[in-house]
């Protein structure tokens, strides 16, 4: 089995981190929101669920590094110079790798932003 | 070559010429309206926006005069609600959102280089539901029955029939029938993009704003179903006591604030960026250089496209969620600063690395820009929790709005038409007006609003009708008002100048701004888009490939005939823009208006309780519906390729997921599915505020929601089949399975409306009950669909119109009980099993 997967052709993947950041957001959100409308639910304290965001990070910025890399090497890792627009298959590849890695870096910012919040709140105060 | 053969194809050059007229040519007389072209379509949709917005700028004048002294009384307390109620709704849902469909379905065919959107019927009932449900939602101002709750309609006050009126049914039912067409709209604009770009527009050559909108048209797919879902739940609180938002009975008025907000942050995007794009294209022509950072311009739409969906919690800062909610929004607020001022930096690096040309739309872009920094700023101070608990619901927050919808949206549209307007007619807006209207509406606009943020610093609250004088507002409003009227002068100067007669101003050039891009190729005079369909190799043609215009104009790319009669274009691959098929669209039609307008009587009849028109209308909607599809969808064609130049032949039919109706059904399935997982969102919020949700009733029975949700899949499983023995041949088979199937669902409904039932749950005793019968009423409603579906598939397949190799109504029908399959088991496991679990 290939650790790294092959490169494919397709639209989709350029939008794989920021659906990373999706993913990351609503299970933040929807878990704080269930826990702090229901704390006896699973007996946790509050400092359980700040790690499980701590951890949900790592996963999400571990996923979307791994999708800038996949950019990285889609865009040739940056042996050529934007702005790809030449009506050739190889600059459309260059073109979408550049962008996804753009967006990768968005979302990775983007996901620590997100995450910030369970550095500085300690209860479910409203 | 010898004269008699150079004169034999000149005649076939004009022959070639005339039939295409022929097929695309409008009707004449009152069947114009008949016309589906999207030139006229774009046209017509575009003026309707606009007048709606002259008509909410009225509302909003009128306001101004009532705020302009204290103590005044101008208006009444009740027209000034109704005022800015219109005002608002009318801006957003009748003027921003479709201003951008009616530029998208103008411009996009010819920018990238088709001849039509691919459902050109479908841009036409999206019009006429459009112009009808505004012209509804409008006109109750004059019956003095128009909505006055505020554009968000928040319960428990929109709720209460006594204090609401029928203003509230008003709003829900008629602007309900309008995101049904912002739907289609996005339907449309999402396969068009994709899938009917002109050969070689390879996805890093396509124009910036079909990347725009792109993810413009994806946005509206997540954002206005929630919206959809949260108007059903409304309004069968209002028709039918179901008390989803009364807290009495177990409901929550902030259910309604998150769906209508989940819908309306991403809205606010929805409304900027198509107008964003407006300046993407304008920029490079007056920097007279390709843009800087193309790849830059896509990470800032789709990183706005996703981070918008974060949003929504900051317009709830002050309902009282765990700050740690409101932590988690306001970073994602804060985070979507940065794709915005991407694409600010991006237009300055053009312009600084360009010879700018300062003409009229520039000077609007730019000006918009300006304005929409400054409410950007003043974004990102209300983003911030502590300071938004103090400007929340003040004019501080009106002046924001307003910087952000006026600078993003409306000086870039006016940009536009300065812009865009020699395409309607060859002829050019006036410079000189245009001047003066940019300085009148930008000196008025900021006059008008700058003030604001002051008067809500100091205390003045949103929708306030009046004030008392020693509060220290009464200048500040005083200047406001002035300032409106500054900024209406300019805005009718603009007008003024769209209308005046021209017929003595000389049609000019085709291309008179020397833009780069395809749609300066079309012809005013000439319906056809293109003469042919030409072969792409740069972001900006008409700057790189020279003779491109001509040999366009010559007919000698492709399809430069239409021997058959058909209206026609090319389907390509989504990332190369390979050719792959030949598109046959829809001509000229009647059906699309009696469709919307039976539609929109449902609607109507609906909001008055006239239940017999109700069902007349929309028995009539769903005849011509069907009609619409069995005369003017999947025909098989009479051959299986055709020759469509260059020594290339295609084929004319595809179906599966190479056809552009499986598409345009897994978009409008998407968008669907929103809406479902709104309603599952709604079930589990319920349980969330509550310690027992089911506040000791008796849920559904849980071996009938099962056997509901095996039957379904049962059903399901029975149309894969068919579709499989359909494409071996076995044509008997296939007409069995889909009577089995259709049997099977019946009895699926059957199963599912007895889970419910049978322990007698009523809708109006507690929220519980009311959840539970939405989420099943939602499946049985889309089950009944599923039956027409397969009745419809049986009745093609008799009729000889579905064959083994023309299957392209099955596989959408299959597609589209994939996700009747999803939700139906969703539904039966959730309420059959989730309260014994909990």
């Amino acid at each position: 089995m290939r650790l790294i997967p092959k490169q494919i052709e397709t639209l989709w993947t350029l939008f794989t981190a920021p659906v990373v950041w999706a993913a990351h957001f609503l299970v933040c959100y929807i878990g704080a929101a269930v826990y702090c409308a229901k704390p006896e639910l699973v007996g946790l304290s509050f400092n359980a669920v700040r790690a499980g965001i701590a951890a949900v990070t790592v996963i999400a910025l571990s996923l979307i590094a791994l999708s800038a890399w996949l950019a990285w090497r889609q865009w040739g890792f940056g042996t050529d110079d934007p702005p790809h627009d030449d009506p050739t298959r190889r600059d459309r590849t260059l073109f979408q790798g550049l962008a996804t890695l753009l967006l990768s870096g968005l979302s990775f910012i983007a996901v620590i932003f997100t995450a910030m919040p369970a550095l500085f709140l300690t209860e479910c105060i409203r | 070559m010898s004269a008699a053969v150079k004169e034999r194809s000149r005649e076939e050059y004009k022959a070639q010429e005339e039939r295409l007229r022929t097929v695309w040519a409008n009707p004449t007389g009152w069947r114009y309206w008949t016309s589906v072209n999207n030139f006229q379509i774009g046209l017509w949709y575009g003026s309707a926006a606009f007048t709606f917005m002259l008509f909410a700028g009225a509302l909003a004048l009128l306001m101004r005069l009532q705020l302009a002294v204290p103590d005044n009384d101008f208006l009444s307390a009740d027209f000034f609600n109704q005022a800015f109620t219109l005002h608002g709704t009318v801006m957003m849902f009748l003027f921003a959102v479709p201003i951008f469909e009616a530029v998208a379905i103008f411009l996009l065919p010819p920018m990238l280089g088709a001849r039509e959107m691919p459902f050109p019927r479908l841009g036409a009932f999206s019009f006429w539901s459009f112009f009808l449900g505004g012209i509804f939602v409008c006109g109750s101002i004059f019956f003095n029955a128009a909505p006055s709750s505020g554009w968000f309609m928040y319960p428990p006050l929109a709720t209460d029939k006594e204090l609401s009126g029928i203003g509230a049914d008003i709003w829900l039912l008629g602007l309900s029938f309008i995101e049904v067409a912002s739907i289609a709209a996005a339907v449309e604009l999402i396969v068009g993009i994709m899938k009917c770009r002109a050969p070689g527009m390879r996805i890093n050559l396509m124009p910036l704003f079909a990347w725009y909108l792109l993810i413009v048209a994806g946005m509206i797919l997540f954002a206005f179903p929630p919206l959809i879902a949260g108007d059903l739940l409304f309004e069968m609180e209002r028709m039918f006591d179901w008390p989803f938002f009364d807290a009495a009975r177990g409901g929550d008025p902030l259910l309604w604030q998150h769906l209508f907000w989940i819908f309306g942050h991403p809205e606010v995007y929805i409304i900027f960026l198509p107008a964003i794009a407006l300046v993407a294209m304008i920029v490079p022509t007056f920097s007279q250089r390709p843009i800087v950072g193309y790849s830059w311009i896509v990470l800032a739409a789709v990183g706005t496209g996703f981070l918008s969906f974060g949003l929504w919690v900051h317009h709830m800062f002050a309902t009282g969620l765990p700050q740690i909610s409101l932590a988690f929004f306001s970073a994602a607020s804060e985070a979507v600063a940065i794709p915005t001022g991407v694409q600010i930096f991006v237009f300055i690096a053009t312009m600084l690395a360009g010879r700018v040309i300062f003409s009229t739309p520039m000077l609007f872009g730019a000006g918009g820009l300006a304005i929409f920094v400054i409410g950007g700023l003043t974004g990102v101070m209300v983003a911030l929790a502590p300071f938004d608990w103090q400007a929340h619901d003040t004019y501080f927050v009106v002046a924001h709005l307003h910087y952000v919808l006026i600078g993003g949206m409306l000086f870039p549209v006016v940009a536009g038409l300065y812009y865009y307007y020699p395409l309607i007619d060859a002829k050019k807006l006036s410079d000189r007006l245009g001047r003066l209207a940019f300085w009148l509406m930008f000196c008025g606009f900021n006059i008008a609003f700058f003030p604001m943020h002051l008067s809500g610093l100091r205390g003045m609250p949103r929708r306030v009708f009046i004030y008392p004088a020693e509060i220290g507002w009464d200048w500040l409003n005083l200047i406001s008002t002035a300032g409106a009227f500054i900024f209406a002068a300019g805005v009718l100067v603009v007008v003024f100048d769209a209308l005046r007669p021209k017929h003595r101003q000389p049609r000019g050039e085709l291309n008179p701004w020397n833009a780069g891009t395809l749609e300066w190729i079309s012809e005013p005079k000439e319906n056809w888009g293109v003469r042919s369909i030409p072969i792409v190799r740069s972001r900006y043609p008409l700057w790189d490939q020279k003779d491109l215009a001509r040999k366009i104009n010559e007919g000698r790319y492709y399809l430069p005939d239409a021997e058959e009669g058909w209206r026609e274009g090319l389907v390509t691959s989504v990332l190369d823009a390979e050719p792959i098929q030949v598109l046959r669209v829809g001509g000229t039609s009647h059906v699309t208006i009696v469709s919307a307008l039976s539609l929109g009587a449902a609607f109507i009849a609906l909001t008055f309780h006239w239940w017999i028109a109700t069902a007349l209308a929309a028995i009539t909607c769903f005849c011509a519906v069907l009609y619409w599809l069995w005369t003017g969808t999947a025909e098989i064609p009479e051959k299986p390729e055709k020759d469509v130049g260059l020594g290339l032949s295609l084929p004319l039919y595809a179906s599966g997921p190479d056809s552009v109706g499986w598409w345009a059904m897994f978009i409008t399935m998407m968008g669907d599915g929103t809406a479902f997982a709104s309603l599952v969102f709604g079930y589990f919020f319920y349980w969330t505020i509550h310690a027992d949700f089911t506040a000791g009733i008796a849920g559904p029975d849980g071996a009938w929601s099962l056997a509901a949700a095996a039957m379904f899949a049962a059903a399901w499983a029975l149309m894969v089949a068919a579709r499989m023995f359909n494409r071996r041949n076995a044509t008997a088979a296939t007409r069995g399975l889909l009577v089995l199937s259709l049997l099977t669902t019946v009895g699926a409904s059957a199963a599912g409306l007895a889970g419910p039932w049978s322990p007698g749950m009523d809708p109006t005793r507690h929220v519980y009950p009311a959840i539970v019968w939405i989420l099943v009423l939602w499946v049985l409603a889309h089950a009944a669909v599923g039956t027409v579906m397969q009745a419809y598939c049986l009745a093609r397949s008799l009729a000889g119109r579905l064959t083994p190799k023309h299957d392209i109504d099955l596989c959408n029908v299959v597609l589209y009980w994939h996700f009747l399959l999803i939700a139906a088991v969703i539904t039966f496991t959730i309420i059959g099993l989730f309260p014994a679990a909990m």
